[in-house]
C-alpha cells in the first residue's frame, strides 16, 4: 500500500509557528487511530526537530511519510551542519546563542529527546551543507 | 428534569439562520457544517464551548438551559449561584442583594457554589502537597475542557485532576442541609444558575457524579431581570452569603489556579489558547508548570454565553468585591466529609471523534483518498461547499457524510 505522504516548509526564527507541522502530523495519526502513546513519542520527537531546525538551521522542509506500521519523519535542512554529531547527542550540550536560551529552548536535549522517543534517530550531517534527521517510529 | 442524553446544548433557529458560514469556519472542533443553506452540527465533536452562539451575527444559536418555571416542580427549592454571578450587577456593593433576590424570586435555601469552590480548592492543596500527582495537573472545572480531552487529547487523561466541580460539590452538600433539615428527599430541587450551556451539558448528563447532582440548570440571562425586579423591592438584604475570596475569585480565569497555592502555575483563557497549551502538555514541552488552569471562555467563566455583562467588566466588578469578602471562609473540618466526596465518582467515557475508521487499515484506506482528493481542491477553505476547510470536505466526503460525488464549488466554476 502508498504511504500517506506529507510536506510541511519549517519557518526559520518563527517560534510561533513552530511545531505547527508536528501538530498536522498528530492530527493525522490521530486520525488513523494510531495508540495515543505512539503519537506522543512521534510528536515529541518531531517537535524537537522542528524546534532544531528554527534555532540552528534558518528552518527547512520536514517530509513525513505514514505506512501502516511506522512514521517516517524527514527533517530537512541547508543551514551550517554538525561537525561533532556525537558530541550533539550529549544531553545538556548545545551551542544555542543567548537570545534562544533567554526563550526557553536551547537546553540541549535536543537530540536527545529525538533519539529517546523514537525507535530510530539517524542524523546525517555535513558542515556548511546542512543536516537530515531521520525518525522512525513504529507503531505498537 | 429534562433529559438531555446527547451533546444537544445548541439547537438552531431555522428561521434566523442564513447560512453564513461564520460559526463553521470559528469552531475549535470543526464540528459544524452549513447544509441546504442552515448551520447543523456533528454533535459527537461538540465540546459545548459556546463559541457559535457567541459568534452568530443573527442568534440563530439558543443554547440549551431550563425554563425558570420548572422550579416550581419542587416544594423546596434550593438556587446555587455561580461566582461569576456577581459580576452582572451595576453598583453592587454586597452580594447578600443577589441572594436576598434569589429567595424572593422563590427559593427557599442559597448554597453559594463559590464554597463549593473553596472546599474544592482546599482539597486541591492536600492532593498536590501528597505530590503523586501526574504533572502537569489539569484542573477541568470548566466542562468543557474534559470534553476536548477526552475528544482529541486522551493522553492527558490522567493529568486530569480528579476533583467534582465546585457546583456538584455544591449541590450534593446543600442536598444534604435541606435532608438535615427534614425535607423530603422528593421534594428537593437543587437549581444551577449558570453563566454557561456547556455546564447545562455537564450537569445534565452527570459527568463525573455518579447521577445528576442537580435537578435543573437555570440561565443567568433568563433570571437576571426578574432577579434585578426583585433586588430593587430590598431594603435591608438578609446575611446569606458563606464564601470568601478563595472562591470569589474562581469567577475570572487565574482564580483557580491562585487557589492551589502553589508558584508554578499556569492560566490560560479563550478557547484557542486553550488548544495550544494542550497541544504544548502533549509535545512535553510545557516545563516547570505543576497546575494548568483552563477556561473555554474568554476571561473564564465571567465570559460565558449565558452572562448578560461584558467579561471584562464582570471581572473588574468582582475584583471591587474582594474587600467585601474574608480571605478564606470554608474550612474541610466544617463539612466533614473525606477526601472521596470531594472525588470524581466515576471516570469519564473514551470518545474518540478522530479516528476515521476503527479499523487501522481502513482508516489508512480512507486518509489516502482524503489526501489525494485534497491535492485536487484550491486549498481555500472558503467554506462555499458547507464544510470548513477544504480537508473537512474531502474527509466528510470519505466519511460519507456528503454524497460520494460531491463537487466543490470553486473547481465546479472554472
Amino acid at each position: 500500500m502508498d504511504a500517506i505522504h506529507l510536506e510541511y516548509d519549517v519557518d526559520g526564527k518563527n517560534f510561533v509557528s513552530a511545531g505547527s507541522a508536528t501538530e498536522s502530523v498528530k492530527a493525522q495519526l490521530k486520525g488513523l487511530g494510531i495508540n495515543p502513546a505512539d503519537v506522543r513519542r512521534v510528536a515529541i520527537a518531531m517537535y524537537e526537530g522542528e524546534i532544531n531546525m528554527v534555532i540552528h538551521a534558518n528552518g527547512g522542509k520536514a517530509m513525513v511519510d505514514i505506512f501502516m506500521d511506522k512514521v517516517i519523519v524527514k527533517l530537512i535542512d541547508t543551514g551550517k551542519g554538525i561537525p561533532d554529531i556525537e558530541q550533539a547527542m550529549k544531553p545538556g550540550f548545545s551551542t544555542a546563542d543567548e537570545d534562544v536560551r533567554n526563550l526557553g529552548f536551547g537546553a540541549g536535549m535536543g537530540l536527545p529527546n529525538m533519539k529517546k522517543y523514537a525507535d530510530e534517530c539517524i542524523i546525517e550531517s555535513e558542515v556548511g551543507k546542512g543536516t537530515t534527521v531521520t525518525l522512525i517510529t513504529n507503531f505498537s | 428534569m429534562e433529559e438531555l442524553k446527547s451533546r444537544h446544548i445548541v439547537t438552531l433557529d431555522y428561521e434566523k439562520c442564513k447560512g453564513c458560514v461564520t460559526c463553521m469556519k470559528r469552531c475549535p472542533t470543526e464540528a459544524i457544517r452549513v447544509r441546504d443553506g442552515k448551520a447543523s452540527v456533528l454533535y459527537d465533536r461538540c465540546i459545548g464551548c459556546g463559541e457559535c452562539v457567541r459568534l452568530c451575527p443573527h442568534n440563530a444559536k439558543i443554547p440549551s438551559y431550563d425554563r425558570f418555571e420548572i422550579i416550581n416542580d419542587y416544594k423546596y427549592k434550593i438556587a446555587l449561584p455561580a461566582p461569576s454571578l456577581y459580576g452582572q450587577f451595576n453598583n453592587l456593593d454586597d452580594v447578600n442583594y443577589v441572594l436576598s433576590g434569589l429567595k424572593k424570586l422563590g427559593f427557599d435555601d442559597i448554597y453559594e457554589v463559590g464554597k463549593g469552590a473553596e472546599l474544592n480548592s482546599l482539597v486541591a492543596q492536600i492532593l498536590l502537597g501528597r505530590g503523586n500527582l501526574k504533572k502537569p495537573i489539569i484542573s477541568t472545572a470548566c466542562p468543557v475542557i474534559q470534553e476536548l480531552i477526552s475528544i482529541r487529547f486522551s493522553n492527558l487523561k490522567e493529568n486530569i485532576l480528579p476533583l467534582l466541580a465546585p457546583v456538584d460539590i455544591a449541590a450534593k452538600l446543600a442536598r444534604e442541609r435541606a435532608i438535615r433539615r427534614g425535607i423530603k428527599p422528593s421534594d428537593i430541587g437543587v437549581f444551577f444558575i449558570s453563566p454557561c450551556p456547556a455546564k447545562v451539558f455537564a450537569l445534565k448528563t452527570g459527568m463525573n457524579v455518579s447521577s445528576p447532582s442537580v435537578d435543573g440548570v437555570l440561565a443567568v440571562s433568563d433570571i437576571y431581570m426578574r432577579l434585578l425586579g426583585e433586588m430593587k423591592k430590598i431594603e435591608y438584604p438578609e446575611n446569606l452569603s458563606r464564601m470568601g475570596v478563595l472562591g470569589l475569585q474562581w469567577a475570572s480565569s487565574g482564580g483557580e489556579a491562585a487557589g492551589v497555592n502553589r508558584s508554578k502555575y499556569l492560566a490560560a483563557d479563550g478557547i484557542e489558547n486553550v488548544i495550544s497549551i494542550l497541544e504544548a502538555i502533549e509535545n512535553d514541552t510545557l516545563l516547570d508548570i505543576e497546575f494548568v488552569e483552563l477556561n473555554a471562555c474568554n476571561g473564564g467563566c465571567v465570559g460565558g454565553v449565558l452572562n448578560v455583562e461584558n467579561p471584562y467588566v464582570a471581572k473588574a466588578r468582582i475584583r471591587q468585591l474582594r474587600i467585601k469578602f474574608p480571605q478564606i471562609s470554608s474550612s474541610l473540618a466544617e463539612t466533614g466529609k473525606s477526601l472521596d466526596f470531594y472525588s470524581f465518582e466515576k471516570s469519564s467515557e473514551e470518545v474518540d471523534a478522530n479516528a476515521l475508521d476503527e479499523d487501522r487499515g481502513a482508516a489508512f484506506k480512507k486518509l489516502l483518498e482524503i489526501q489525494k482528493m485534497l491535492a485536487t481542491l484550491p486549498q481555500n477553505d472558503c467554506g462555499r461547499c458547507g464544510a470548513p476547510s477544504c480537508k473537512a470536505f474531502c474527509e466528510d466526503v470519505v466519511m460519507g457524510r456528503v454524497a460520494a460525488d460531491a463537487k466543490c464549488p470553486c473547481i465546479n466554476e472554472k
